[in-house]
């Protein structure tokens, strides 16, 4: 067995690598490339369409107009990962932006308050979900669908009879208006790579002193310049435009905190082993459903602040907020960027990665001006070829030789 | 039988489910540095019993002594605390965590020291012990232990499993048809396995249906029938053929019910 490994390293190594790449393609574990590639492709198709479509100020508009949905799939991620669905999201951002909008104009309470208050709100709703859910087994799609009804209605009452609140608080209005001049979006950029470059080398390190393996320099320096390369990229398109927006900054900072500790966590740890097998967690002594109960309230919580961030650039809240497909976008775009719908697999960056896949088509149909039945259209088949993917590739895990 | 006081020991072990008698008046010992298979037909009673001594489902009557001291089990929680472990049939592992996270599931090392308040989990610590606990086991064909245990072969899941159950120290490992799903050089990998912990001064006890097993790896073979304790061989005092009759009953004749001790 280990002859067979040092020769792979050696002589063939080329055709060795592309068999592993093909391997890791084929079980869905270079899921992130296949995404990039993914997006290359949907790119270069709506700029051949329209050469309006990568310009900075079409790219800029397409971040702010997916820093929402990102956010609520970041939530997401939680519950996907212990191999459940949350379909009270939408619904959950709707709601409980309502309520900060009407907090804020018709009873003057000041906006960070209100704001707070609709996170609290959303944390609220997630501990009702995962209690009814861990308390009387109730399944989850259940339990956030009929949750979902609910709060539409509650959205609907808090909103009364003109159905549309406007925001001009500048505090709000400003979490997506916001820019930042040219210089701190690249004193952020080489923040950004000198802390992710910092971190593995110093991790690397740490391996080697306690004598465990490590990889090779050149993947971990390959790994860095690529991301590098892609925050350069955005940092140099967005500078071109407005500047760096708040809220991108906002939604890397969510997702960074997420992949902290779904990754490095105690809780993270306990979050996958329950989404890859509940009963063998619950025999090594975990507390399954405080886990579960947990995640549903980050879920819920990350999901009003979606609402927000959706509220923000809008500049009100509306009976329609939260409604349509946007709880279907946020649960699928994690999905089509590589996290598993069955549990057990993904991680928080698929949140900001689904939406760039979904958020380029939608934006780039918008850009063609394609009516909204050929959009829904696309936009399905898309899902259905990502979920299917998915399956397929679970299935090969499954059928590898035991 | 064995010394004047073994390491685990049961008495009189009873327990009925409705009116099938699963267990009537079992005893049952393990010694330190034994292994003894538990073998017997489908539905003799073997899981019932090692359930009993695992804590997960209660017996009806009998008395408990470890390290010659009467105790209760009454939870899984109780047999853990008293260095009792068991790996189960069906393993218990996370197919998607890699081999580390499922050695430590639940039990994972915290950082020190400013990541400690961050919750941070040492997987350098919990990298090493691993290392050194399958090494110290002997188990060898485990190459990566960053793989996810869902691309290993079923020995060396077999093999995760086992060592899994040793980091609370237990004296007293009980498996449960450890190689039932395994072909025959993992087999030998989970033989040599569970070989080494008798070798290492705990008490082992194997289900097994597989009487080449039995030979193989056992010192004392007990034999149950219909709920009893029918006999109790010394491996090197006794042919396959003595043990297949123990336990189909033909030597006494169908339904016989009188237990024989062969010490
Ligand atoms: N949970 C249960 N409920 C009812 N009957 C059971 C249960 N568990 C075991 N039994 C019965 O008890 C007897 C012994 O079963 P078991 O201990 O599983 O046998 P073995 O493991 O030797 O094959 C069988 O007759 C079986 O049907
Ligand atoms: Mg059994």
């Amino acid at each position: 067995m280990s002859d067979e490994r040092e020769t792979l390293g050696s002589s063939s190594s080329v055709g060795a690598a592309l068999r592993e790449l093909g391997r890791k393609l084929a079980q869905g574990e270079a899921g992130t490339l296949l995404v990039f590639i993914m997006v290359a492709v949907i790119w270069t198709f709506f700029q051949f369409q329209n050469p309006r479509f990568l310009s900075p100020g079409n790219l800029t508009n397409l971040m702010l107009q997916q820093a929402a949905v990102a956010t609520i799939s970041i939530g997401v991620v939680f519950i996907l990962l212990l191999g459940w669905i949350d379909l009270s999201v939408g619904a959950a951002s709707g709601f409980c932006a309502s309520v900060m909008a009407v907090l804020v104009v018709s009873h003057h309470v000041p906006s960070v308050l209100a704001v707070l208050i609709a996170l609290a709100l959303g944390a609220l709703i997630g501990l009702f979900n995962g209690f009814m859910i861990t308390r009387f087994r109730i399944p989850a799609f259940i339990i956030t669908l009929a949750g979902s009804l609910t709060l539409v209605g509650l959205q609907l009452l808090v909103l009364g009879d003109t159905g549309t609140v406007n925001l001009s608080d500048p505090f709000i209005t400003g979490l997506t208006n916001t820019f930042f001049p040219p210089l701190i979006g690249w004193i952020a950029a080489v923040l950004g790579i000198a802390i992710t470059l910092g971190l593995s080398l110093l991790e690397r390190a740490r391996r080697q002193a306690a004598g465990l393996k490590v990889g090779p320099m050149r993947s971990l320096i390959l790994r860095t310049a690529a991301s590098g390369v892609a925050i350069v990229a955005m940092v140099a398109v967005v500078n071109q435009d407005r500047g760096l927006p708040l809220v991108v900054v906002i939604v890397f900072a969510l997702a960074l905190a997420t992949a902290y500790l779904t990754e490095r966590t105690r809780f993270g740890r306990h979050l996958f082993a329950i989404g890859g097998n509940a009963e063998a967690a619950r025999r090594a002594g975990i507390k399954i459903d405080h886990v579960r109960i947990v995640a549903f309230v980050l879920c819920s919580t990350l999901a009003a602040a979606g609402g927000v961030l959706a509220a923000s650039r809008l500049y009100a809240v509306n009976q329609s907020s939260g409604a349509s497909d946007l709880v279907l976008m946020a649960i699928a775009g994690p999905v089509v960027a590589g996290t598993s719908l069955f549990g057990g697999r993904g991680s928080a960056w698929t949140a900001i990665l689904g939406a760039v896949v979904i958020g380029s088509i939608a934006n780039g149909m918008n850009l063609l001006a394609l009516s909204s039945s050929v959009k829904f259209i696309v936009t399905g088949a898309v899902l259905i070829v990502a979920v299917t993917i998915e399956s397929v590739t679970r299935m090969r895990r499954g059928a590898q030789p035991a | 039988m064995s010394a004047a006081s073994p390491l685990l020991c049961l008495k009189g072990v009873s327990k009925a489910f409705g009116a099938n008698q699963a267990l009537s008046g079992v005893d049952f010992e393990v010694d330190a540095g034994e292994v003894v298979a538990l073998v017997g037909d489908n539905g003799a009673g073997k899981s019932t019993l090692i359930k009993a001594v695992a804590g997960v489902q209660l017996a009806d009557e009998g008395t408990f002594h470890f390290n010659g001291k009467p105790v209760k089990i009454s939870s899984p929680q109780d047999a853990t605390t008293l260095g009792i472990a068991t790996v189960y049939q069906d393993l218990a592992l996370c197919d998607n965590l890699d081999v580390v996270a499922n050695l430590y599931l639940g039990r994972e090392v915290f950082a020190k020291g400013v990541a400690r308040t961050a919750y941070i989990i040492d997987e350098t610590t919990m990298e090493q012990s691993a290392l050194k606990l399958l090494e110290s086991l002997a188990v060898t064909t485990i190459q990566d232990v960053r793989e996810p245990v869902g691309s290993l072969s079923g020995g060396q899941r077999q093999s995760v499993a086992i060592a899994r159950s040793l980091l609370g120290e237990p004296s007293v490992v009980l498996l449960d048809e450890p190689t039932a799903a395994l072909g025959v050089s993992q087999t030998e990998q989970v033989l040599h396995l569970i070989r080494t912990l008798a070798d290492r001064g705990l008490g082992v006890v194997v289900i097994t249906h597989n009487l080449e097993n039995v030979f193989a790896v056992a010192d004392r073979i007990i034999v149950l029938r219909l709920g009893r304790r029918v006999a109790t061989f010394d491996v090197r005092g006794v042919t396959r053929e003595d043990v297949v009759a123990a336990i189909t009953g033909a030597e006494f004749g169908v339904g016989a019910d009188i237990p024989k001790e062969t010490a």
